[in-house]
């Protein structure tokens, strides 16, 4: 193909640059509420997310990645190569672009949202409408409505759990040290289990069922002895009780939080960094191999490339925003930033196992409103979730105007 | 790039802590009543005129919260309580130290002496009124509690409790009222008529006091029902 280093050397660039954005911005979203809740500090925070949000990039981001390669537009439709090049190139450079204008404008986006719209606006004006896969867009329009909804109940039934299990006992403070490590064993097995069972053949890693459950039961069981080892140097505060019964409670709350902002940077990562280098896979393989179905396996160093450029975002531009969700939320409690992330981070991660390409924010803003519908949260700004609502609704057209706009210039510069 | 996110301003101010805020100089303010009445018996007008003074800067300080806390109350906000409900909540908080600032103000204006036939039964009434203002600020001090546990479970039932304790601190100061108009309607005749009227406005204002923390009990009773 004809200038096949410059479209590589394009993509990456792009996907860096988009990365790059969605951890300057996005990751401080996805791990605000365990900050927020002054559960854990920024730069643990920004530790954990450089950590895990590569990880899961890595390890879980291999299914996401394939639903925005292949599953938006339909390859049979693509004349020639080239054009499905432009197109991913356009749908990166648009959602980059977005990214940085919304962000500036404090609007909350969803680099996923963007990345689809994109792809849609790309399949509309570069083949026909037809080539835009439509049912499956059908789809992931609808998990973006379910999944903000599912996180939300989970959150809910969170909250209602610690309450009964935890708060509304004899010794709120022994049972929080008890129950804590059965909860971060869920968890763990949960998070293992989703991104073990089958998930890893882009590692030429092949577990059946058994393996799977057992791999994932002794992952719960490491995590719940660590959890355990962590609370067991949590005492009882008298002092600060006086002032507020729960305060020890909250105490034992703060180290669970760690491993909540653990699982959210890993489920944030196979979900956001693949959304991401979706494109940039695509582009890879198309110019590699001159194959618009991409059979090709996916390359593991554009995972690698991806949660490269999250953790960049996260040290140049991340831990501000991630500072000021540590400052500016004053109100949650650790109890409550552990239900709403826990929860997000269990819809993200089933999420992006069944190729859903989610939108970690959304999830969160639902899993909070969750909390919220328990009586938990003093109180939730409503204009903000409309902003959010908003948000979703305009950044599709926008995300399908910018990548034609870009299709058009790409195929001006090289048609 | 704007370092803000969305997830920030979701998180509106919770109105608990401005709540109790409030109500703790509600309590501070009326607990100057008890020494107002003191400096009354004893003939200290220095010392009255220096307590109105601090029940009226209270007062006006509880004033200042309250409308603090009213004016950043946004239909838009998501709470765990019916706003309207909180809102009456804090007019009741309001009202006692509304109504200790009147039994001060006309004290320090109107110079009055205790009668006779008060002695013995004012200053008690009193403390026990102030007795209802503290336990109603034990109760309002439930309310971050309340909200950790949704409002539901033991600390629903503590506040039941404790609600509970307070109207009975009420009853009590409506006898000790009731006892002390008796008394004075018996010694009417040995006043000025003047006076007679006027202390009979006093011992209703004071009750009034003990009512309206009574009023704020029941309100919170209504915001853990929902």
């Amino acid at each position: 193909m004809e200038y096949a280093a410059v479209f590589i050397t394009l993509a990456i660039i792009f996907a860096l640059y988009m990365t790059w954005g969605v951890g300057a911005n996005d990751v401080a979203n996805a791990m605000g509420t365990s900050v927020g809740s002054g559960a854990i500090t920024v730069r643990k925070a920004i530790l954990i997310a450089a950590v895990f949000e590569f990880t899961g990039a890595f390890l879980a981001g291999g299914h996401v990645t394939g639903t925005i390669r292949k599953g938006i537009i339909d390859a049979s439709y693509v004349p020639a190569p080239e054009i499905l090049v432009w197109g991913m190139l356009s749908a990166l450079l648009a959602a980059g672009v977005w990214l940085m204008v919304a962000s500036y404008y404090g609007l909350p986006v969803s680099t996923t949202h963007t990345i689809v719209g994109a792809l849609v606006g790309f399949g509309i004006v570069a083949l026909e409408v037809d080539a835009v896969q439509w049912q499956k867009v059908g789809g992931i329009l609808a998990s973006w409505l379910i999944s903000p909804v599912i996180g939300g109940c989970i959150a809910f039934l969170l909250t209602l759990s610690v309450r009964r299990f935890i708060l509304d006992t004899d010794d709120p403070f022994g049972s929080a040290k008890r129950v804590g490590p059965v909860y971060i064993f869920l968890m763990g097995a949960l998070i293992a289990l989703v991104t073990l069972f089958k998930g890893l053949k882009h590692l030429n890693v092949n577990m059946s069922v058994g393996q799977s459950f057992a791999v994932a039961t002794a992952v719960g069981v490491i995590v719940a002895v660590v959890g355990k080892l962590l609370l067991r140097r949590i005492e009882v505060d008298r002092e600060a009780e006086k002032e507020f019964h729960y305060a020890s409670v909250e105490k034992v709350f703060a180290p669970l939080c760690v491993f909540t902002a653990c699982s959210m940077a890993f489920a944030h990562g196979s979900n956001d960094v693949a959304n991401g280098v979706g494109p940039l896979a695509a582009v890879v393989s198309i110019v590699t191999t001159g194959d618009v179905e991409q059979t090709s396996a996916l390359p593991v160093w554009v995972l690698i490339l991806g949660g490269t450029g999250i953790v960049l975002g996260l040290a140049t531009m991340g831990y501000r925003v991630m500072r000021t969700i540590g400052t500016k939320i004053t109100e949650l409690t650790p109890s409550r930033g552990f239900c709403a992330e826990l929860a997000a981070a269990s819809t993200v991660v089933i999420a992006s196992r069944l190729g859903l390409p989610v939108s970690t924010t959304h999830i969160i803003v639902g899993a909070v409103l969750g909390v919220g519908l328990a009586r938990g949260i003093a109180a939730i700004d409503l204009r903000v979730v409309m902003g959010i609502v908003t948000s979703w609704v305009v950044t599709l057209p926008i995300g399908a105007t910018l990548a034609a706009f870009f299709y058009f210039f790409f195929k001006g510069v090289f048609g | 790039m704007r370092t803000t996110s969305p997830l920030a301003g979701l998180f509106g101010r919770s109105p608990i802590g401005p709540m109790q805020a409030h109500m703790k100089v509600v309590t501070d303010c009326v607990n100057n009543i008890v020494p107002l009445f003191e400096a009354l018996g004893e003939g200290d007008r220095e010392r009255l005129v220096a307590l109105n003074d601090k029940i009226h800067a209270l007062e006006g300080e509880a004033d200042d919260i309250k409308n603090e806390l009213r004016s950043r109350l946004p239909k838009s906000l998501f709470m765990p309580v019916d706003r309207r409900d909180l809102l009456d909540l804090l007019n009741a908080q309001d009202s006692i130290a509304d109504t200790a600032q009147d039994v001060a103000g006309l004290l320090e204006v109107r110079k009055m002496e205790v009668p006779e036939a008060l002695k013995q039964g004012l200053l008690p009434y009193v403390r026990r009124t102030v007795d209802a203002v503290e336990q109603c600020n034990r109760v309002i001090n439930e309310l971050d509690e309340l909200v950790e546990m949704g409002f539901r479970g033991r600390a629903g039932e503590r506040v039941e409790e404790m609600v509970g304790e307070l109207g009975a601190i009420e009853t009590e100061t409506d006898d000790q009222g009731l006892e002390l108009t008796r008394a004075l309607f018996a010694a009417e005749d040995e006043m000025k008529p003047l006076d007679v009227v006027f202390w009979y406005e006093l011992i209703q204002r004071i009750g009034d006091i003990a009512d309206f923390a009574e009023d704020v009990g029941d309100r919170l009773r209504l915001l853990i029902a929902r």
